[in-house]
């Protein structure tokens, strides 16, 4: 593209070896469309969406000895096809207090979570859009730098702060205040969640906020409102589609996260990627743990939708 | 009380220190003598030798870069195609079903990825006889299919705001469309299919949950390891292995920062 021409050189001959391999391809009948469509759905169809049907299959089996460990739903026997359907995972699911307890608990910890995670994002990503342009990418970069590095190391390295004799109560006790006990509660789960997923929520939100019109702003102050309420009456509502987007992005994977429950909770804090993972790894009951998963779809498919148009949104505006 | 005001530079600095202040006690406390990750007693590097001479670690980390390495390259193809399919073609049959089902491994959780890719990996192997078992194969398979999701998120963006005239140009020059791809496009596309492979490699590396459900006997990757050695409790030799990779991935970023504004230097002025 940089390369000069002089019009009356003509430029050195090259192979086409595009043409030939296109016209190759075009006598077998495939046009541009198919070649470039064919691998990414052929993938995803097979380890993507039939994955997603056989968890549903295997959800209603039953668990058995031997390998695979569960019951086959089709049998042939003297000649008939025949088709076992067990609804007792699902049943279980209802009636066993611990899968309803744990469902509503992961739906707790992550809302709660998610609201926190906004409360600091919000602030920080306002403070990046509204800083001077030359620090904005400087800024940027520093609230991505931590999400290129381990996930599980960033959650290890709370552990270090968080124990009875970790960083925050060594500080405390320079001051004679006694340790406290944060390790191992929900309150170290929030913090988790709160300190990983922390990128997610801001770059939505800065997304919305860079583009927002500062006339705007100032039109309102011009009509007499104060700060707070050209805040809560103009800034919030134009930022809603990146509240939503970066809300859904942490709310979603928060619902079904193990390591951070499972590194920072206690014994007593029940989420449900939990349970499905000792479900699988402990009682080996696949198709528990795939009625589990099945009914985890269920509770997150309406907050992914939510988050599909909201980013749209985001992108758009 | 948010323009102008203290509120906000405050806020920012609070939540920066937040993001920061466990990861640089992790690397302090990675050059500690003592085997008590949070007691300071004398500067030492002998958690890194240690880390060195750990055979268990190195091999769990030579699988992890080697799965890390194919899976984001598969991802790299796949994720390409897939973004230009959804920018290029604007219409065709399964569009939102296909655009669902590019986007969907983004937010699934990773316990039902793990599951499903599992369990399909089973009944394929009761049905066809393939994949033999679990191990490298099966992981590489795992991680290539989510880090597609974010490849093709990535070069989503770069293709939806370039330039179009260019190729057309191509095109008016008598360059068949598969030339003008490979001759134009892909040039162009060029830094966000190495910032989407990057991406798919540090995701892949990182990956805990997908791996512990499609892995094998005897393919326990990097992360497997840290987690079962974390759970036990506190080791020093973590905290090293920590600080190399915070180390190697700050300088990484730095260079694709300095070599974006090299490449674009009138870029802030837009």
């Amino acid at each position: 593209m940089t390369a000069t021409h002089d019009p009356t050189i003509p430029p050195p001959r090259r192979l086409k070896p595009w043409n030939a391999v296109e016209r190759g391809l075009a006598r077998v009948g495939i046009s541009g469309r198919v070649l470039v469509l064919i691998a990414p759905v052929a993938w995803l169809l097979v380890f993507f969406l039939i994955p997603l049907a056989v968890v549903f299959g295997i959800s209603l089996a039953t668990k058995q000895f031997g390998r695979p460990p569960y019951s086959p739903l089709l049998t042939t026997e003297e000649g008939t096809v025949q088709l076992t359907l067990h609804l007792n995972n699902y049943i279980r699911l209802f009636t066993d207090n611990l899968y309803v307890a744990a469902y509503l608990s992961s739906i707790r910890i992550a809302f709660i979570a998610t609201v926190i995670t906004l409360l600091i994002g919000y602030p920080m990503a306002y403070a990046i859009a509204r800083a001077p342009e030359q620090w904005r990418n400087v800024l940027l970069m520093l609230v991505i730098l931590p999400f290129w590095t381990s996930f599980l190391l960033r959650v290890y390295a709370l552990t270090g702060f968080m124990r009875g004799n970790g960083v925050i109560n060594q500080f405390l006790g320079l001051f004679g205040i006694e340790p406290l006990v944060m390790m191992q509660t929900d309150f170290a789960v929030y913090v988790g969640i709160v300190y990983t997923y922390l990128p997610f929520m801001i770059l939505p939100l800065y997304t919305t906020l860079v583009k927002l019109d500062e006339s705007l702003l100032e039109a309102s102050a011009d009509l007499g409102a104060r700060p707070l309420r050209t805040f809560l009456s103009v800034t919030l509502p134009l930022s809603l589609p990146g509240i939503v987007a970066g809300s859904m992005l942490v709310f979603i994977p928060a619902i079904g996260e193990f390591v951070i429950p499972s590194l920072l909770g206690g014994p007593e804090t029940l989420m449900i990627g939990r349970v499905l993972w000792d479900e699988f790894f402990t009682a080996t009951n696949w198709p528990r743990a795939a009625a589990v998963a099945v009914a985890m779809l269920v509770v997150v498919v309406v907050p992914i939708m939510l988050l599909q148009r909201a980013q749209s949104a985001v992108v758009e505006k | 009380m948010f323009r102008r005001g203290w509120f906000l530079p405050i806020a920012a600095a609070l939540g920066f220190s937040f993001l920061y202040a466990p990861i640089v006690s992790l690397v302090v406390f990675s050059f500690n003598e003592s085997r008590l990750v949070t007691v300071w007693s004398g500067f030492s590097t002998k958690w890194y030798g240690e880390l060195f001479r750990d055979p268990q670690m190195l091999g769990a980390a030579w699988l992890s870069l080697q799965i890390a390495a194919l899976a984001a390259t598969i991802a790299l193809v796949l994720g390409t195609l897939a973004a230009v399919a959804l920018v290029r073609f604007r219409r065709f049959r399964g569009r939102t079903l296909f655009a669902g089902m590019v986007s969907a491994p983004l937010v699934m959780p990773d316990v039902i990825t793990g599951l499903s890719l599992l369990l399909l990996f089973v009944a394929m192997e009761s049905m066809l006889g393939w994949p033999q078992g679990r191990g490298m194969l099966t992981i590489v398979i795992a991680h290539a299919t989510f880090c597609t999701a974010y490849v093709c998120v990535v070069v989503q963006s770069r293709l939806s705001d370039f330039d179009r005239s260019l190729e057309e140009a191509a095109m008016d020059l008598g360059a068949s469309p598969l030339r003008t791809f490979f001759d134009i496009t892909l040039p162009i596309i060029a830094p966000a299919l190495v910032s989407g492979w990057l991406l798919g490699f540090t995701l892949s590396l990182d990956d805990l949950v997908i791996a512990s459900f499609v892995s094998g006997p005897g393919s326990s990757t990097l992360p497997m390891v840290i987690f079962s050695k974390i759970r036990l409790g506190v080791s020093p030799d973590v905290n090293a292995l920590a600080t190399i990779i915070i180390g190697l991935v700050a300088l990484g970023v730095l260079a694709a920062t300095i070599l974006q504004l090299r490449s674009r230097p009138g870029k802030a002025r837009g």
